[in-house]
């Protein structure tokens, strides 16, 4: 049988865009997270800039907001090197009409070499990474609910960092499910790393039941959900989702699926907490626990740096 | 078929490396061969403290071509480079592009007061204005052969030559 080949891989199977977690095998990400590691000492030397992007240049495309992923991505890019050119398109030329793969074929004129693209609707990098001249490369920072693979990275990134090991792990992933490209790459990337046991916890609105048939284990019950688990990956409760009628208020869901220190004691005690950012403080985390000795929180921002750097260093090197 | 004897170039490296240092010298092997060979200098010279390890992975000008080669290793230099005499160690001189890279690397952590080379085997085939202050052997290989040194799991070294 003809298999179509994952359109992120060359033909030595070698990464070339980071479109989706969905699909790559586990030798590449653990190459990718061995790669962040090298980049994160980068940080302790006196010059923390290496020359593997210089002369290249990086567009960050972010037709949807969202300053931390961009400077992230930015910070990474300007340590390898790379010249950044940061496009605040969702106020110029798609207001204007232009389309997308207009705005594409207008900056690969001016020379780049790599996209950084967050979109609203799924599949945008996609359409990028079909499009592009085989010399350029794309990174996908978020499109719409379907898959946000360097968050996914950065969570692999922490875990392995505080837990060394996937394969004896409990991981419940807490809170709106079903809208979160965060959690979607986070369940594809601890697949395929081993994990044997994923829950998704949060009320039946947001964590329907067929998640299922993602391979992980479906909890309504907080307590049932976070009991003896290692890691605990709470997700930002999106302020439009309280409108929509899927919630009945910011309130009630603290009250069931808030992370007090209460709830935290269910869990192993060294169990860590992370949280893709910006927190809500005493909507999903209560601020003790935000704060507190579990949260490796700041840390995931800091692996987050590293880990695109190791992203965007390694498809740069590899050849469509 | 070229027969290198690892262990005795090991011993003239040894003395070789000897009148290179200076009381306050360092030594820096470089990831991978380098690295093996500056942790037995260190122990057989008696030096105090740990051994610097560098890479070149993030300086290789061939970057564009063969990307970032996997599990090339991480610079580890636990102690001020900054005014420092360091002593390079390598396995193999060869085009010199190595050595052109691992001396970018050294100078991201500060600027030492001198760096010399020293090799168990110059190979010829330069293609940068770089030279070994010692070298245990000196021989001429054709281009496209490969050479690199192994270490057993006796701690003992070995050459193995690759056509390419």
């Amino acid at each position: 049988m003809l298999m179509k080949r994952n359109p992120q891989l060359n033909k030595h199977g070698e990464l070339i865009h980071l479109l989706s977690i969905e699909g790559l095998p586990r030798a590449v990400l653990t190459q990718i997270l061995d790669t962040a590691g090298t980049f994160l000492s980068v940080n302790d030397r006196e010059v923390k800039k290496v020359p593997l992007l210089r002369g290249k240049s990086v567009f960050n495309l972010f037709f949807e907001n969202s300053t931390r992923t961009r400077t992230t991505f930015e910070i990474a890019a300007k340590r390898l090197s790379a010249d950044v050119i940061n496009l605040d398109i969702a106020r110029s030329s798609t207001a204007k009409g232009e389309s997308l793969l207009d705005t594409i074929a207008n900056l690969s004129a001016m020379h780049a070499d790599m996209f950084v693209v967050r979109h609203a609707e799924s599949g945008a990098p996609y359409l990028i990474a079909q499009h592009v001249a085989p010399h350029v490369h794309v990174v996908n920072a978020g499109d719409g609910r379907h898959a946000h693979p360097t968050q996914g990275l950065l969570d692999m990134y922490t875990i392995r960092h505080f837990k060394k090991d996937f394969t004896q792990l409990t991981v419940a992933i807490v809170g709106d499910i079903v809208h979160s490209r965060v959690a979607r790459s986070d369940i594809h990337a601890l697949t395929t790393l081993g994990v044997p046991e994923i829950r998704a916890v949060g009320p039946k609105t947001l964590v329907p039941g067929d998640l299922a048939g993602m391979g992980v284990r479906v909890c309504h019950d907080m307590a049932e959900g976070i009991r003896d688990a290692d890691v605990i990956i709470m997700l930002r409760l999106q302020n439009e989702r309280m409108s929509g009628a899927m919630l009945p208020s910011a309130g009630e869901f603290f009250k069931h699926y808030g992370l007090t220190p209460e709830k935290l004691a269910l869990a192993k005690p060294d169990c860590i907490v992370m949280h893709p950012g910006p927190i809500n403080r005493g909507v999903e985390i209560d601020s003790s626990v935000a704060d507190g000795s579990h949260s490796v929180i700041l840390p995931q921002v800091t692996f987050g740096i590293a880990v695109r750097m190791a992203v965007m260093s390694t498809i740069a090197g590899n050849q469509a | 078929m070229l027969q290198l004897d690892a262990e005795s170039l090991y011993a003239e490296l040894l003395a070789g490396v000897r009148p290179l240092l200076k009381p306050e010298s360092r030594l820096v092997g470089i990831w991978r061969g380098g690295a093996w060979l500056a942790e037995r200098l260190q122990r057989d010279l008696g030096l105090p403290g740990p051994v610097g390890i560098i890479s070149s992975t993030l300086h290789r000008d061939d970057f564009a071509e063969r990307g970032l080669a996997s599990g090339a290793g991480r610079t580890t230099l636990p102690f001020e480079i900054d005014a420092a005499h360091l002593v390079l160690v390598d396995d193999v001189l060869f085009t010199g592009r190595t050595i052109r890279a691992v001396i970018n690397e050294l100078y991201d952590f500060g600027r030492p007061a001198s760096v010399q080379l020293a090799v168990l085997v110059d190979r010829g085939g330069r293609e940068l204005p770089i030279a070994a202050a010692y070298a245990a052997a000196r021989l001429v290989l054709p281009a496209e052969q490969k050479l690199a040194l192994a270490q057993q799991d006796d701690g003992r070294f070995s050459f193995s030559v690759e056509p390419a």
